[in-house]
């Protein structure tokens, strides 16, 4: 992979000049051109790179709407009003942002479920798993402090209700929370922090994701099969073969982010947030934004003390909880087989998974009472049971179909069925 | 026993120990201040009292003040509400805590320490952020005739009690006194 062996070759005398003092062609060449890929990647696995996109496009449009907004209680609402009607194309450029949060995290829920039916966390992909939690952690962060900033009933009420999950904890929840708020509620001190931190988190998002890439070229890609690469005919040049298909891909996802974008820019925000904050007046349901909802909906399952653990305690551990469970997924997982493509069991485990992550994103957006709460409890306890139970027993338990002796030789059992030519598949770089 | 464990510590090694430490705690005291300028400012802190005329207030009606950036419930009672709260057996309660500022903080919640003092039992001053997570909660609404929050769906009676819901607490009374018949001082 990127240790050792490099296969660029500076030609002309700038090229030598420039190798010779900072080898950054050369890293760029071993890391995006000549760098080996699996030859059976799917779509699944463009995600990564659509991530990489959305992060840029977020912090360009965030960068130039900064220069007109203005992070003052009394202002903010109005500076985003303008934003919408005076500044020049400036409704285009709020609507990418608002809108690009979603596509990203919309990609971000694609790229962790294609990582967990093909085991990419499994060894020796430990860290570079943990370092895409911290940086969905980042995101949720991130995501969390830019609803606030156009100061409508949302943004003020969604921060009054994720600050006082601090005060959940006993003896240093208070005083956390007015750290966080700077004030004994949300107001103008709040705002100014959110927007401060809002514009350094995608940097440190843009740090960790290096580390990402670089603990992804140390391993190597998994791919559909889970198994290591083995031989040079395992693998296709990152270019063209991967460049071109994730180009594809994301030629595919922008058309999806520009229909919202320019035919239904609020769908998924909330009307509520077009009326101007009001300290003294709830709205009557407070939802997040879609893709924090089955959190939402964990928090607010837990409606009885456990223990010495009251409900509002419980809630908001259930809710961290969701997330930090998932850094120990690597060891979670009992199973030798990395792939859910043969593991029976594991496969339909994880699409009960997904559906029911869904229905608890649902029941995040209905109001907390009857049998929507007794849903929310029964979806919270699959969604734990699901790693605390499922993944550690099904590893031991399973008997996964058989596994294929090299990504080759599944990929020509594959296409044999196909009819393509064995010799065209077994050596995808040279046809034609 | 190796040869590294008999050697004497020198002069340098604890030039070394010594300098590492300086600058930690150097490190420590330069980063207190970013840490510390997040904290409330001066004129957060800054803690009033309000006065708030209640002569308009006839039975039934409320009314909702702000005292330090959070709303104040100020609600006129009707007997039939004092009567419900004050048949709630404390066993039933979940939270059996008075919260009352004005009060020692184990006084029980029975309905006469939530009001506000003897002879003005019919007058609820209390603080109206739902203890769970900071919502305003909606009055005279819910299974118990008080207040329901919309955010997470707690609910609480007629004298503030948290009844059904994640909320942990009742409602805390805030510092309060009579100043005459008709004005209230919070704070």
């Amino acid at each position: 992979m990127s240790g050792g062996h490099s296969s660029y070759t500076p030609n002309t005398g700038i090229e030598k000049w420039v190798d010779a003092r900072l080898p950054l062609p050369r890293l760029i060449y071993d890391s995006f051109v000549a760098y080996p890929v699996p030859r059976n990647l799917n779509y699944a696995y463009a995600f990564g790179g659509i991530l990489a996109i959305m992060l840029v496009s977020q912090i360009i449009t965030g960068v130039v709407l900064a220069m007109h907004y203005a992070a003052d209680t009394g202002l903010a609402f109005n500076s985003v009003e303008k934003i919408m009607r005076d500044v020049n194309s400036g409704w285009l450029l709020r609507y990418l942002h608002s809108n690009g949060a979603s596509m990203f995290f919309l990609a971000v829920w694609v790229h962790i479920f294609r990582g967990l039916y093909y085991g990419s966390y499994k060894a020796p992909r430990e860290l570079l798993w943990i370092l895409g939690v911290i940086i969905l952690l980042l995101m949720m962060a991130t995501a969390f402090m830019g609803y606030v900033l156009p100061w409508g009933q949302m943004s003020f009420w969604g921060a009054t209700v994720i600050t006082g999950f601090f005060t959940a904890f006993p003896i240093i929840g208070d005083p956390i929370q007015q750290l966080l708020l700077g004030g004994f509620a949300v107001d103008n001190p709040t705002l100014n922090r959110f927007f401060s931190l809002h514009y350094l988190l995608p940097f440190m998002i843009a740090g960790v994701v290096i580390l990402h890439v670089w603990a992804l070229h140390v391993t190597g890609q998994t791919n559909p099969t889970g198994i290591e690469v083995k031989s040079k005919t395992d693998t296709v040049a990152f270019t063209p073969y991967a460049t071109i298909k994730d180009a594809f891909a994301l030629s595919l996802f922008l058309i999806l982010f520009a229909y919202f974008v320019f035919y239904m820019p609020n769908y998924m925000g909330h009307p509520d947030n077009y009326i101007p904050a009001d300290s003294l007046k709830t709205p009557a349901h407070i939802v997040p934004e879609w893709y924090f909802l089955p959190f939402y909906a964990m928090l607010r399952a837990i409606t009885f003390n456990i223990g010495p653990i009251n409900s509002k305690l419980g809630g908001v551990l259930t809710m961290f909880g969701s997330i930090a469970i998932l850094f120990i997924v690597p060891w979670l997982d009992t199973s030798k087989v990395r792939s859910a493509v043969y593991r029976p069991w594991y496969k339909l485990f994880f699409w009960i998974f997904v559906a029911n992550a869904i229905m608890l994103g649902w029941l995040g957006s209905r109001p907390a009472e009857g049998i929507y709460t007794i849903l929310s409890q029964l979806g919270t306890a699959f969604y734990f049971g699901f790693f605390i139970i499922i993944m550690p027993l099904l590893g031991l338990i399973e008997t996964p179909r058989r596994i294929p002796n090299s990504i080759t030789e599944a990929v020509l059992a594959k296409t044999k069925s196909g009819g393509q030519p064995a010799g065209v598949a077994a050596a995808p770089e040279t046809k034609g | 026993m190796s040869a590294h464990d008999t050697t004497e510590p020198t002069r340098r090694d604890f030039l070394y120990i010594a300098t590492g430490m300086a600058g930690v705690v150097g490190a420590g005291a330069f980063a207190w201040p970013f840490i510390d300028q997040m904290r409330p400012d001066a004129s957060t802190l800054a803690v009033s009292s309000i006065e708030v005329d209640v002569s308009a207030l006839t039975p039934g009606m409320s009314l909702t003040v702000k005292w330090r950036g959070k709303p104040v419930f100020i609600r006129n009672r009707t007997p039939k509400e004092i009567e419900d709260a004050k048949n709630v057996q404390l066993s039933q309660l979940k939270d059996p805590i008075a919260r009352n500022a004005n009060l020692p903080s184990d006084a029980q919640a029975t309905d006469a320490d939530r009001g506000a003092g003897k002879g003005k039992e019919n007058w609820l001053v209390m603080i109206g952020v739902c203890t769970h997570l900071g919502c305003i909660p909606l009055g005279q609404q819910g299974d118990f005739g008080g207040w329901f929050c919309p955010c997470h769906g707690s609910q609480y009676d007629t004298a503030g009690r948290i009844r059904s819901g994640p909320a942990p607490e009742n409602l805390p009374v805030p510092p309060l006194s009579f100043i005459s018949d008709t004005v209230i001082k919070i704070g």
